[in-house]
C-alpha cells in the first residue's frame, strides 16, 4: 500500500490535468474567440469612393475627408466627459446614450460615436485623443457634390443600418453605403473594396506588428469612376424650369437609350445629405408628405398618359389593318356611343384623317380607331389582348429594367383585367366600356420615363434600347447586354411615318404651334389628363395634368422627351413650354425663345397656389 | 566508474533532455519580440537559457563522474552549506520583485533555495537510512521534521512561500519509510475541512462532522477506535472549521483570500485579480487540438500572460502546440515520475530509496502546483515547472537533484 500512494497520486494528477486541458482546448471554444478579441485588431482601410461625371466629363460628385469618432466599449477607461462633450458639442446624456448603444451592439467591436466630423472639428479633438482610451478616429471619405441638382439621380450615401450589417458580411457598423440613385445601384462599382489589416496587439493594446506577417491582409481597391449618360447642364436647366411646380422630366437619346435628363420637382440640394446634418435634413425631407421631395416623379409617378397615348392607338390601328391613313372620321364636338354617352372633343374641322387627327388630337377619331381594333376580333377579349400585346412590346405595363434603383410598372389593362372588374361571364363587356383607353385615360397608367421611351420608339420608327444612366466605367464604355440589345416593337417600321408626320404637324400647326423654335424641327404631342384626389373622403377632380412628349430633330432624332407637370392644365401650357426649352437647350446650347423661358420662370406662374387648393379645406375651382 | 555499475537509466535521461529542449523552444517563443532573434543572444531570456542548458550538461557530467558514496558521505556537509547559503541571503541577498532570494553576480543571479532541495533530500536520506533511525518513533519523527523544516523556515521570510511549500514533498519518502498513515489522514482531513468550510461555511461543516462522528461512535467496539478519540477528533474538526473563517478573514491577506475565492468559484473575477490565470486559460484554450504553431501564438506574442517564460511557460505550450503538445508534456512528466518510482523501488539501499522518493516528491509537487495554477485548478503559487521554466538556478537545481539519483541508481548494485 505504501508503495502505491505515489503511483496513484501521480496518475490521478496526470489524468485530471489532461481532462482539464481537453476541456479548455477542445471543448470550450469560447476561449479562441476571446483570444482573438484580446490579441488581434482588425483595421479597415477604406478606399476612395469613385467619382461621378456627367456625359460630357463634367465632375458631379467627388470626395472630401471626414473623421468618425469610434469607440470600443470594452477598452473605455474613465475620462473627462465634460471636456469630451465640450469638444464635440454633445450633451452628457447624448454621450451616455451613444455609449450604451455601442455597448449593446458589441462591447468588443467598434461603433461610431460621432460620425463625420469636418477637418476643423477633428483638429481640436486630435490633440486630446490620447486621453480617451477606447476611442479612436476612423478617417472616411464623404461625398463632395459639385452640383446642387440631380439629387434624385445621384442618390446619397449613409451609414449602413443593422439589417445590412446582418445580411451582408462586407459591411460593419459605421460603414457607408449608397442609398437611392446611382450611389445605390452602382454601390459595388463606386465603393471599391476596403482593405483589411490584422494587427497583433500586446497586453497594453499596443500594436506590435502584423498578424502572421499579414497573410490575411488585403489591400484596398479604389472605387471606380463612372460617367453617367446625364447631361449636367440640361439637368440643371430642367431643374430651374421645374421650380415651383411638381412633376417630372425624362429625356432620352433615342439611338442609344441613354438618359439625358431625369428631373423631378420639387427636389433638394444633394449636399444636404452629407455630414453631421444629414440625419436632420433627411428627416425633414422624409416627413414632407405634401410635396414629397424624396419621391422621384420621373420614375415613380404613374399618371394617366392622356393624348400622347393616341399615337400608340394610331400605330396599332395601322398594324392591325383596321384603319388607313386616309380613312376619315367625323367629329361633332365628341363621339357619341351607347345610350347617349359622349366622349367630348374640342372645336376643330371635321371630318379628319390620321395626320390631322393626331395634329388636332381629335378624341372622336381615336374612339373610332380604338373600336375598330377591339372589334376586329370575334370577342372583345381577343381584341383587348391583341391591343395589349402591341403595347407590351413598347415596354409598357412592366418595369423597364433600367439601371435606376427605383421604378414602377405602370398599368396596361388586358382582357383578364376587364373580365374581373365586369365579373365576366355573368356580365359581358364590349369595346365601348373601355373607350377611355382610346385617349389615354381610363385604366392606363404610365410613368414619365415610360412616356419618354414611347416617344423614343416613335422617333426610332420602331425600336428602343432599355433606358440606362451609366455610360462609362473608368473610361470604358459599358457593354452590358441588357443595355446594348435592340428591342423591336410589334409595329412595322412603315406605319411610323404617318404618326411621326402627325406629331410634326402638332408642332407646325396643331396644338403645339405656339412652341416653335427656329431651326429645330420638332415632333410632339400635347396631353391634358384629368385627375382626381380624395378630399375628406370625396373623390374630387383637380386641375388637369399638363403633359407634353416630343422628339427632335424629326429626321435625325437626338432627344426624346416627356414632361409632366402636375395640375398644369392643358399640355402646351406648362409641359409644352418646358419641353421646347429643354430641346432647344440640348440641341443649341442657348435659348432663343426667351419669351417662353420668361413665362415659365415668372413667379406669377408658380403652381404653388394650385397645390394649395385641395389643402385649403375650402371649395375651389379647377382648370382656370 | 566504480564496480557494480548497472548503467545509467537512459529513459529518464532521454525524457529529461526532451523536456529541457522543448522548454527552451517555448521560452524562445515566449520571450521573442525584442533582441536580435539570434538563438544565443545573451541579452534575452532564450539566449541565457541556452547558456544555462549548456552549463547543466556540464554539471551532469560532473554529477555522474563523482563516486556515489560521496553523496551519502558528504550529505550533512552539503546540507549545512545549503543552510548557510540560505541564511547568508539575509546579509548579502539581492531583492528581485520583492523577494530577497538571490545572490547577484553581474547580470546573473543564483537562487540558493533551488539548491537547498537536493541538499535537504540528501540529508533526509542520510538520516532515515541510519540504522538507528526508526521513523515510527516520535522523537525521530521530530528530528526528520527539523531537517525538512529548517530550510523551509529560512525561505518563508525571504519571502518565498511558494518555494517553502515544496518541502511538503518530503512527506512522500517519510510515508514510504513507515510514517503513520495518521499524518496522511489528518493532513488530508485538515485540507478538506479548510476548503469545505470556505465553500459551505462553518455551520454545515460542523453538522456534517457531528453526523459522521456519531455514526462511527455507535458502531461496534471492535470496528471503531476509542470513543474518547472520536470525540476529540470531532471537537478538533469543529473547532478547526470555525477557526478557518477567522484565519481566512484575519490572518490571510486579501490577495491570498482572492486567490482562493477565484479558484473555488466563490467570486466572479471582475477586478482582474485572476488576470494571470484568466489570460493563461485563454492562451491555452485558444490552442485547440493542434495549436497555432511555434512562435505563432497571438497571446504569447502579445505577452498577455505575465511571467510567461518562467512560471507560466506551460501556457505557451498550450497555445502554440495545442492539446496534443500540452497533453504530451503532461504525459512526459507522468512517465518520468513513474519511471523514477520504478527506479526508487528497485534500490537495495534505503539511502537511495529515500533520496529517490524525495526527488519524485519534489518534482511532483512542482508539477502539480505549477500546471494546476496555469490551467486554473489551483490557486496562484509562484513556483517553476521543472526543466521547463526559464531560470539558471532552477534548471541546475533540478538537474543536480535528478542526476544524483540517476548516479545512485547506476551504482545500486554496489551497495
Amino acid at each position: 500500500m505504501r508503495k502505491f500512494l505515489l503511483y496513484i497520486t501521480i496518475l490521478t494528477t496526470g489524468f485530471v490535468f489532461i481532462g482539464r486541458l481537453f476541456y479548455l482546448q477542445v471543448i470550450d471554444t469560447s476561449l479562441v474567440i476571446r483570444s482573438q478579441d484580446n490579441a488581434i485588431k482588425v483595421v479597415y482601410d477604406y478606399p476612395q469612393r469613385g467619382y461621378i461625371y456627367d456625359r460630357n466629363g463634367e465632375l458631379m460628385v467627388s470626395n472630401q475627408p471626414s473623421y468618425d469618432v469610434m469607440v470600443i466599449p470594452r477598452n473605455l477607461k474613465p475620462f473627462d466627459t465634460a471636456e469630451f462633450c465640450g469638444i464635440l458639442k454633445l450633451s452628457r446624456e447624448e454621450l451616455e446614450n451613444k455609449l450604451d448603444k455601442a455597448r449593446i451592439y458589441s462591447p468588443m467591436l467598434p461603433s461610431v460615436v460621432i460620425p463625420q466630423l469636418t477637418k476643423s472639428e477633428y483638429a481640436i479633438l486630435q490633440e486630446k485623443m490620447r486621453k480617451y482610451d477606447g476611442f479612436y478616429i476612423q478617417k472616411r471619405s464623404l461625398r463632395d457634390y459639385q452640383v446642387d441638382h440631380s439629387a434624385n439621380v445621384l442618390g446619397y450615401i449613409a451609414e449602413v443600418n443593422p439589417k445590412i450589417v446582418n445580411d451582408n458580411p462586407y459591411y460593419i457598423s459605421g460603414d457607408l453605403i449608397g442609398r437611392a440613385g446611382v450611389e445605390s445601384y452602382y454601390e459595388e462599382l463606386l465603393r471599391g473594396v476596403k482593405g483589411v489589416k490584422h494587427i497583433q496587439k500586446d497586453r497594453f493594446n499596443r500594436d506590435i506588428g502584423p498578424y502572421k506577417e499579414g497573410i490575411y491582409d488585403t489591400l484596398p481597391e479604389k472605387g471606380k469612376d463612372i460617367k453617367l449618360t446625364i447631361d449636367s447642364k440640361l439637368q440643371e436647366y430642367g431643374n430651374l424650369l421645374m421650380q415651383n411646380k411638381r412633376g417630372g422630366i425624362v429625356a432620352l437619346e433615342p439611338a442609344t437609350g441613354e438618359i439625358l435628363a431625369l428631373i423631378t420637382a420639387p427636389t433638394f440640394d444633394p449636399a444636404e445629405l452629407v455630414g453631421r446634418k444629414r440625419s436632420k435634413n433627411y428627416s425633414k425631407l422624409h416627413y414632407d408628405t405634401i410635396s414629397r421631395p424624396l419621391y422621384d416623379r420621373g420614375l415613380l409617378a404613374e399618371y394617366p398618359p392622356g393624348s400622347p397615348f393616341k399615337t400608340l392607338n394610331a400605330l396599332i390601328g395601322l398594324q392591325e389593318g383596321v384603319v388607313d391613313t386616309d380613312d376619315a372620321f367625323s367629329c361633332n364636338h365628341g363621339y357619341t356611343y351607347g345610350r347617349g354617352r359622349k366622349l367630348g372633343c374640342h372645336s376643330h374641322s371635321s371630318p379628319l384623317t390620321m395626320i390631322p387627327g393626331i395634329a388636332q388630337s381629335c378624341n372622336s377619331y381615336f374612339a373610332n380607331v380604338y373600336r375598330r381594333i377591339i372589334e376586329k376580333y370575334s370577342t372583345p377579349q381577343e381584341g383587348m389582348d391583341a391591343w395589349n400585346k402591341h403595347l407590351k412590346s413598347f415596354g409598357l405595363g412592366d418595369y423597364l429594367g433600367s439601371d435606376l434603383s427605383t421604378g414602377r410598372s405602370g398599368k396596361i389593362p388586358d382582357a383578364a383585367y376587364y373580365n374581373k372588374i365586369y365579373d365576366y361571364p355573368t356580365y359581358k363587356w364590349y369595346s365601348t366600356a373601355t373607350l377611355s383607353n382610346a385617349i389615354g385615360q381610363g385604366e392606363i397608367l404610365m410613368t414619365p420615363i415610360q412616356l419618354a421611351n414611347m416617344v423614343a420608339i416613335i422617333s426610332n420608327r420602331g425600336y428602343f434600347y432599355t433606358p440606362h444612366i451609366l455610360k462609362e466605367i473608368n473610361n470604358n464604355p459599358i457593354a452590358e447586354e441588357k443595355f446594348t440589345t435592340k428591342h423591336i416593337t410589334s409595329i412595322e417600321e412603315k406605319y411610323y411615318d404617318p404618326v411621326v408626320e402627325g406629331m410634326h404637324q402638332v408642332y407646325l400647326n396643331g396644338t403645339a404651334r405656339s412652341l416653335q423654335v427656329e431651326g429645330i424641327e420638332i415632333a410632339g404631342k400635347t396631353g391634358t389628363a384629368e385627375n382626381f384626389a380624395k378630399i375628406d373622403g370625396k373623390r374630387t377632380q383637380l386641375t388637369d395634368h399638363s403633359i407634353f412628349v416630343a422628339f427632335a430633330p424629326v429626321d435625325n432624332p437626338k432627344i426624346a422627351i416627356a414632361v409632366f407637370v402636375e395640375n398644369g392644365y392643358w399640355g402646351s401650357r406648362y409641359a409644352g413650354r418646358i419641353a421646347s426649352l429643354m430641346i432647344e437647350k440640348y440641341l443649341k446650347g442657348t435659348i432663343t425663345r426667351t419669351d417662353l423661358e420668361k413665362w415659365i420662370l415668372d413667379p406669377s406662374h408658380s403652381l404653388e397656389p394650385e397645390y394649395e387648393k385641395p389643402l385649403s379645406g375650402e371649395p375651389f375651382q379647377i382648370n382656370i | 566508474m566504480s564496480k557494480g555499475n548497472a548503467g545509467f537509466d537512459w529513459l529518464s535521461i532521454g525524457i529529461y533532455l526532451i523536456l529541457v529542449f522543448f522548454g527552451w523552444a517555448n521560452i524562445y517563443s515566449a520571450s521573442l519580440g525584442s533582441g536580435t532573434g539570434s538563438y544565443f543572444d545573451l541579452s534575452q531570456p532564450y539566449g541565457k537559457q541556452a547558456l544555462f542548458i549548456g552549463l547543466s550538461l556540464f554539471l551532469i557530467i560532473i554529477v555522474l563522474s563523482v563516486d556515489s558514496k560521496f553523496y551519502q558521505r558528504f550529505s550533512s556537509i552539503i546540507y549545512l552549506i545549503s543552510l548557510l547559503s540560505l541564511a547568508g541571503l539575509f546579509v548579502f541577498g539581492k531583492t528581485i520583485s520583492g523577494a530577497t532570494s538571490w545572490y547577484s553576480f553581474g547580470s546573473f543571479g543564483i537562487q540558493p533555495s533551488e539548491f537547498a532541495k537536493f541538499a535537504t533530500a540528501l540529508a533526509l536520506a542520510k538520516y532515515l537510512s541510519d540504522i538507528q533511525t526508526n521513523i515510527r518513533k516520535l522523537s525521530h519523527q521530530v528530528r526528520a521534521f527539523i531537517i525538512i523544516a529548517l530550510p523551509a523556515l529560512i525561505i518563508i521570510p525571504q519571502p518565498d512561500p511558494g518555494s517553502a511549500l515544496v518541502y511538503a514533498a518530503f512527506f512522500f519518502p517519510l510515508y514510504r519509510e513507515g510514517l503513520s498513515g495518521f499524518y496522511l489522514v489528518t493532513g488530508f482531513s485538515t485540507i478538506a475541512l479548510f476548503i469545505l468550510t470556505l465553500v459551505l461555511g462553518p455551520i454545515y461543516v460542523a453538522l456534517g462532522v457531528l453526523l459522521i462522528a456519531s455514526f462511527i461512535f455507535f458502531k461496534k467496539r471492535s470496528k471503531r477506535p476509542g470513543r474518547a478519540l472520536i470525540s476529540i477528533f470531532a471537537l478538533c474538526a469543529i473547532g478547526l472549521s470555525f477557526s478557518v473563517s477567522y484565519i481566512f478573514e484575519n490572518v490571510f491577506e486579501q490577495r491570498h483570500r482572492d486567490r482562493f475565492n477565484i479558484v473555488l468559484g466563490k467570486e466572479v473575477d471582475s477586478k482582474g485579480i485572476g488576470y494571470n490565470t484568466n489570460q493563461s486559460e485563454i492562451a491555452i484554450g485558444s490552442g485547440g487540438w493542434f495549436g497555432k504553431g511555434w512562435t505563432e501564438g497571438t497571446q504569447t506574442k502579445g505577452h498577455f500572460v505575465p511571467e510567461q517564460h518562467t512560471d507560466y511557460i506551460f501556457s505557451t505550450v498550450g497555445e502554440e502546440w495545442g492539446f496534443l503538445g500540452s497533453a504530451t508534456v503532461i504525459l512526459l512528466f507522468v512517465f518520468l515520475l513513474i519511471r523514477l518510482l520504478i527506479l526508487a523501488e528497485r534500490q537495495r539501499s534505503q539511502f537511495n530509496r529515500v533520496y529517490g522518493y524525495s526527488v519524485i516528491g519534489i518534482l511532483f509537487i512542482h508539477f502539480l502546483v505549477n500546471i494546476g495554477m496555469v490551467i486554473g485548478v489551483f490557486p496562484t503559487v509562484g513556483i517553476p515547472l521543472p526543466f521547463f521554466s526559464y531560470g539558471g538556478s532552477g534548471l541546475w537545481g533540478f538537474t543536480i537533484l535528478l542526476f544524483i539519483f540517476i548516479k545512485l541508481d547506476s551504482e545500486r548494485l554496489s551497495f
